[in-house]
C-alpha cells in the first residue's frame, strides 16, 4: 500500500526551538521557498520515520496566537486552518513547548489544541529547563492537554525517534476517528489553565540560578550594554577584512591559475579571450570574496542563535526611537548588512504599516554584503594597510567608516521620511527577549551553507550571464588598428554618454562604464572592472599580467576611487532588492521613490567627496 | 503607582490595565505575553538614554521589553514577601 507523505507542521511560540527542532529532525534535507503571494519564508523538509514512511515537515513561523497582529503570524494561521494556498492542511501539528517557559507557551497551545486537529506536543529544551533547576513531568502535561507528550532536546537529539513515531501514530488515529473540536475557552480562562497545568507539571523547581540574568546585567546595563554591543559590531567588520585574507588569496591565486592554464591550453583566439578575460576574470573576481561573507554571516547567524540580537534591539530602540523608528527596525536592518533581500521580508515582524514602510527604504543603505567585494577592491588598492592602533588597521577603519556613512544616512533619511511621507503615530516596541543559548555548529552550519549556496548560484547564474553579456558589448563592434577596443565597442559608447553626467563626481569612463551592468547587482561593478581592463589590456602583455587592484592603481586618482566608493555607499544597484520592495509595498510607488532619492543621494555624496578630496590635495 | 515607577528589581501584581491608551494592536500582543491584570511582574532593566525606555519586564520565566507608554498604562502593587517555609 502506497500512501501520500504526511504533512506535519511545527507551530509554537516565538523561541521555542522550533528551528533547531526542524534541524534536527530533517538535517540539510531542506528546502527554503516563499509563500505565494508573501515574502514570508516557507521552510520544508524531509524526514523518514521508523516505519519507513515519509514525513514533509513544515516550520511555521512563531506565534502568540491565533489572532494573528503581523503577516507572519497571518501566515501560521492560515496553515493550520488549511486556508494558505501551496501549503496542504497538515495532517498533524507538532506544537513545540520551551520546557522553561511552560505556562507562557501553554497559552498558545491550548488555543492550537482546541481545534482538534490531530496534535503532538513536543516539550522541548528540557535539559535547558534542567539547568534552570525545572524538573517536569511529560505523563501529567499528556493527562492534562489530551494529547501525547515527547519530552525533547533538539540539539542532542534527544527524544527525536519518539516524536517521529508520535507524530505517525496521530495520524493514523485520526484516520480512524472522527476530529472533534473541543469547547472554545477565553483567553483569561486558557491563562488561568495554564497556571494550573504548568503547575501540575512541574515535579520541582529549585531557586532561580539563571544564567542568562547574569549575562542581561552585563549586557543590558544601561553604560556597558551599548559600549559592548558597539565593540561587538567593530570586532566583525575587522574580522570581515583579517580573517578573510589568506583565504581569499588563495582563492585568488586559484582562479589566477584556472586563467594561466585555460590560456596555455587553448590557441589565442576569441573564443579563449571570452573565457580567461570575460568568464574567469569576471566571475571569478566575484567568487573570491567567499569568505568575507561566510564571516559576516557567521557572526550575524551567531548573534542569532545565542538570543543576543534581541538584546541589540533593545539597547538600540532608543536611539532608532529618536528618528521615529523602534528596536524593532534594527533587526532587519542589521540583516541588511548581510543582503536587503532578506532584510526587506524581516519587516514582515513590525507590526505598524508606516513604521515597517520606512525600514524598508532605508534597508538599502545598510552595507550589504554585495558592496564588500567593491569596497575590498578599492580599498586593497588604494588605502595603505598601516596600522592606527593595537589591532586596528587603516583598512578596516575605512571600511568602518562606509558602513557607519550609510547607517547615519539611513537613520537621517528615516528622520525625514518619518516627518514628511511616512508620517503616522509614533511606533511601539514589543518584544520578547529569548534565553540565552550556546548556538549548535549544525544549526550554524546549515545556516551557513543555505547563504554561501545563494551567493555561489548568483555568481553562477547571474553574474555569469552579465559578465558574459558585457564582454560581447565590450569587444563588438571591433576596433579598427591603433583605435581603443573599449571606445569602438557598444558599452564603451554608452559609457562615454554616461560619463558625461558622471563627469563632475569624477567618474571616468571605465567607472560609468563599470556601474551599468553592476545595476543587475553591486558586486558586478568588481567584474565588470576586472573584465574592461582585461580587454583593454589584451595586446599588452605586461599590463594583462598585473591584478586588478595594481591596474585600477595605475588609472584612477586617489579622489576617484574615494567617490566610487561614496557611490556605492547610497546606490540602489540591486534589481532584486528593488524587486522585492515592489512586492512587499505592492505597487511601483514606493520602489521609484526609493530609486529616486538613493541615486539622489548617491550623486550627491560622490560630488561633495570628489571635490573634498580633490580640494585636500589627495589626488 | 505605574509599571514604569516600580524600582528595579520588586516583585509586582499588575493590578489594572488602562488598555484605552494603547494601540489596538500593541494591547492585543501584550495580552497574548501574559501583560495583562493579575500577572506578576518584575522590572529588570531600563534603557539609559534620554526618557529611561525601553524598559524589560520579567514576567514568569520571560523577558519581555516594551517601551513606557505601555508600562504608564499598567497600575501595579509591589508584593510584600513573606518568609516562606
Amino acid at each position: 500500500m502506497s500512501r501520500m507523505p504526511i504533512v506535519a507542521a511545527l507551530v509554537g511560540n516565538p523561541n521555542a526551538g522550533k528551528s533547531a527542532l526542524f534541524n534536527a529532525l530533517t538535517g540539510a534535507r531542506q528546502k527554503i521557498a516563499n509563500y505565494p503571494g508573501v515574502t514570508v519564508e516557507r521552510k520544508a523538509g524531509r524526514l523518514i520515520l521508523p516505519t519507513g514512511e515519509p514525513v514533509e515537515l513544515v516550520d511555521l513561523p512563531g506565534s502568540y496566537g491565533l489572532g494573528s497582529t503581523s503577516p507572519d503570524e497571518e501566515v501560521t494561521r492560515k496553515v493550520i486552518m488549511g486556508e494558505q494556498t501551496g501549503q496542504a492542511q497538515p495532517d498533524v501539528i507538532v506544537l513545540v513547548l520551551d520546557s522553561s517557559n511552560l505556562e507562557q507557551h501553554l497559552v498558545f497551545a491550548q488555543e492550537v489544541i482546541e481545534l482538534g486537529r490531530p496534535t503532538v506536543v513536543a516539550l522541548n529544551m528540557v535539559d535547558l529547563a534542567e539547568r534552570d533547576g525545572l524538573v517536569i513531568d511529560p505523563a501529567a502535561l499528556q493527562a492534562a492537554l489530551g494529547v501525547p507528550v515527547v519530552a525533547t532536546v533538539a540539539v542532542r537529539r534527544r527524544g527525536l525517534a519518539e516524536l517521529g513515531a508520535a507524530i505517525g501514530e496521530a495520524r493514523d488515529r485520526a484516520q480512524a476517528h472522527e476530529l472533534t473540536p473541543r469547547p472554545h475557552v477565553t483567553l483569561p480562562e486558557r491563562r488561568m489553565l495554564a497556571h494550573e497545568i504548568a503547575n501540575a507539571a512541574i515535579i520541582s523547581e529549585t531557586a532561580k540560578h539563571r544564567i542568562h540574568a547574569k549575562l542581561d546585567k552585563a549586557l543590558l546595563h544601561p553604560w556597558a550594554g551599548p559600549p559592548i554591543l558597539f565593540a561587538l559590531l567593530f570586532v566583525v567588520f575587522q574580522a570581515v577584512f583579517t580573517w578573510a585574507t589568506p583565504f581569499a588569496d588563495g582563492l585568488e591565486a586559484i582562479v589566477g591559475s584556472l586563467g594561466d592554464l585555460v590560456k596555455a591550453t587553448l590557441t589565442d583566439s576569441l573564443f579563449r579571450d571570452l573565457i580567461t578575460d570575460g568568464i574567469i576574470a569576471g566571475v571569478g573576481s566575484v567568487v573570491v570574496f567567499l569568505p568575507q561573507i561566510v564571516i559576516l554571516f557567521f557572526f550575524i547567524l551567531t548573534m542569532e542563535a545565542t538570543g543576543y540580537m534581541a538584546r541589540a534591539a533593545f539597547l538600540m530602540d532608543r536611539m532608532m526611537a529618536g528618528v521615529g523608528l523602534s528596536g524593532r527596525s534594527f533587526i532587519p536592518l542589521l540583516s541588511s548588512f548581510a543582503c536587503a533581500i532578506p532584510g526587506i521580508m524581516a519587516t514582515r515582524s513590525i507590526t505598524d504599516p508606516k513604521d515597517r514602510l520606512t525600514t524598508i527604504l532605508i534597508a538599502p543603505m545598510m552595507t550589504c554584503s554585495a558592496r564588500l567585494p567593491v569596497y575590498a577592491v578599492i580599498i586593497a588598492a588604494f588605502i595603505p594597510n598601516d596600522k592606527v592602533g593595537p589591532g586596528i588597521g587603516l583598512q578596516g577603519l575605512v571600511l568602518f567608516a562606509l558602513y557607519v556613512a550609510g547607517i547615519v544616512g539611513a537613520m537621517l533619511v528615516a528622520l525625514v521620511l518619518r516627518r514628511s511621507v511616512t508620517k503616522g503615530a509614533a511606533s511601539g516596541f514589543i518584544m520578547e527577549l529569548p534565553k540565552y543559548q550556546m548556538p549548535t555548529v549544525k544549526d550554524l552550519a546549515i545556516g551557513l551553507w543555505q547563504r554561501v549556496w545563494i551567493f555561489l548560484r548568483r555568481a553562477g547564474t547571474m553574474i555569469f550571464t552579465v559578465t558574459i553579456a558585457l564582454w560581447i558589448l565590450l569587444n563588438f563592434p571591433r576596433a579598427e588598428p591603433g583605435q581603443d577596443q573599449i571606445n569602438a565597442s557598444v558599452a564603451g559608447t554608452l559609457a562615454n554618454g554616461l560619463a558625461v553626467v558622471l563627469e563632475p563626481i569624477g567618474f571616468n569612463r571605465d567607472m560609468s562604464l563599470a556601474i551599468i551592468p553592476a545595476m543587475a547587482a553591486r558586486e558586478v561593478a568588481v567584474s565588470s572592472l576586472a573584465t574592461t581592463y582585461a580587454v583593454s589590456a589584451s595586446d599588452d602583455e605586461d599590463a594583462q599580467a598585473m591584478a586588478l587592484g595594481d591596474q585600477l592603481k595605475s588609472r584612477w586618482t586617489l579622489p576617484m576611487a574615494l567617490s566610487f566608493l561614496a557611490w556605492f555607499v547610497f546606490a540602489p544597484q540591486c534589481l532584486s532588492t528593488i524587486a522585492v520592495a515592489r512586492r512587499e509595498t505592492n505597487g511601483w510607488k514606493w520602489p521609484a521613490f526609493m530609486l529616486a532619492y538613493l541615486f539622489a543621494l548617491a550623486y550627491l555624496a560622490s560630488f561633495a567627496t570628489f571635490w573634498t578630496a580633490t580640494a585636500l590635495g589627495l589626488g | 503607582m505605574t509599571l514604569d515607577q516600580l524600582p528595579l528589581g520588586t516583585p509586582a501584581r499588575i493590578a489594572s490595565v488602562d488598555w484605552s491608551t494603547l494601540v489596538a494592536e500593541e494591547a492585543q500582543r501584550l495580552q497574548a505575553l501574559g501583560l495583562d491584570a493579575g500577572a506578576r511582574v518584575t522590572l529588570a532593566y531600563r534603557g539609559v538614554f534620554a526618557g529611561r525606555d525601553p524598559l524589560a519586564v520579567e514576567i514568569g520565566r520571560m523577558t519581555v521589553a516594551l517601551r513606557r507608554v505601555h508600562a504608564r498604562a499598567m497600575t501595579v502593587e509591589p508584593i510584600i514577601e513573606t518568609a516562606r517555609a
